[in-house]
């Protein structure tokens, strides 16, 4: 926008060009020169303070600061941890099928023989040292049976048992995509701070104190600082002490 | 006996109800959250209660809160079974009355255990 003192001022410099008038126009021509410069340096000044906002913006929201010196490294330990309780599950899991594989393929094979022998008795084909033998046989076969089924039953069980690892492990992952969210969202707010200079909301959702809150499964290496207890032994020594 | 099994995971749910029947608990049921259990456990006739802590929608603390605070299941024996294991956590549900606390993972014989011990001192009280 031009205005009218503007406007009076080029009109000076035409006429003091024609007019040979050199030193007169020289300072008019530095005078609309400083009007330009002024605006620059007001432009400049308004960009320096929008940067020194964004960065001091930046320092003041702690979240990002605690994401990236602990959480991020925390995840890793978990998903870590994930690894290791789904690698044993899966151990857990194949040695009791190896186990229980031998036990029930001699269930079987013995079953199938002391069948065929005691066919053999139905249709009178054995003579009676042969019934003997065969009475001793089965006398010795059916505590095994007994034996057999107790193993497989309790390996069946190890196998059942060793899929907790689903529920823990399902907690973790859980508290991992939190954390990625929580990432996420402050890539954003970088990118919204960087972009407008706007200032953010520090502080946030800070924990609640107060009620006590469920925290899913203590990692070790990540959960060790807290007051937690080990195992089942320590669950109920607490217990007792509170009159349990 | 009528048995109710609460834990968000299916999977601990099965575990827990197959652990069960092998102890000789054939009758049981399932519910998800503390939201979805406190409706069933108002209505049917339940003997026990296995419930998780750490739920969405209602957790194992609220829900044995309420438990306690209804006057028709204020009797009803609780046993928590959960990963949370912050001493602080242990002594919270103590203080709301559970009568059975076991961190997973857990054992089978644990579960027995805790079991039967919940029901000798039950049987102990009103002798």
């Amino acid at each position: 926008m031009i205005d009218e003192a503007t406007l009076d001022q080029a009109r000076q410099l035409v006429r003091d060009l024609e007019a040979g008038n050199e030193a007169e126009a020289k300072k008019l021509v530095d005078e609309l020169t400083k009007i330009r410069e002024a605006e620059l340096f007001r432009e400049l000044g308004k960009l320096t303070r929008e940067l020194h906002d964004t960065l001091d913006n930046f320092r003041i929201d702690p979240r990002v600061a605690d994401l990236a010196e602990k959480d991020i490294p925390d995840a890793q330990e978990r998903l870590n941890y994930v690894m290791t309780m789904t690698e044993q599950a899966a151990n857990k899991t194949l040695t009791a099928v190896e186990d229980a594989l031998p036990v029930s393929e001699q269930l079987q094979q013995r079953s199938g023989e002391l069948g065929a022998r005691w066919l053999q008795f139905r249709n009178r084909e054995l003579n009676a040292d042969e019934f003997r033998e065969l009475s001793r046989a089965l006398d010795v076969f059916f505590p095994q049976v007994a034996e057999s089924t107790q193993i497989l039953q309790s390996n069946l069980s190890d196998v059942l048992l060793a899929q907790d690892f689903q529920d823990l492990t399902g907690q973790i992952i859980r508290k991992v995509i939190e954390l990625v969210r929580n990432v996420e969202e402050s890539l954003v707010d970088l990118i919204r701070i960087a972009g407008k200079g706007a200032r953010t909301n520090t502080g946030g959702k800070a924990g609640a104190a107060g009620n006590i809150k469920a925290e899913g499964p203590q990692v070790p290496g990540v959960d060790d600082h807290r007051d937690v207890v080990r195992s089942q032994d320590q669950v109920d020594d607490l217990l007792s002490s509170l009159g349990f | 006996m009528k048995i109710l099994v609460v834990d968000d995971f299916s999977t601990m749910r099965r575990i827990i109800k197959n652990l069960l029947r092998d102890l000789g608990y054939n009758n049981t049921a399932e519910a998800d959250d503390g939201k979805t259990a406190l409706p069933v456990l108002q209505a049917g006739n339940f003997d026990f209660l296995v419930t998780d802590w750490n739920m969405p929608g209602m957790s194992g603390i609220e829900l044995l809160k309420a438990v306690r605070a209804d006057a028709k299941l204020v009797s009803l024996p609780v046993l928590m079974v959960t990963a949370e294991s912050k001493r602080d956590q242990i002594i919270e549900a103590a203080q709301a009355g559970v009568n059975g606390y076991i961190v997973k993972p857990f054992t089978a014989a644990t579960l027995k255990e805790k079991i039967d011990k919940i029901f000798e001192r039950l049987e102990a009280a009103s002798a």
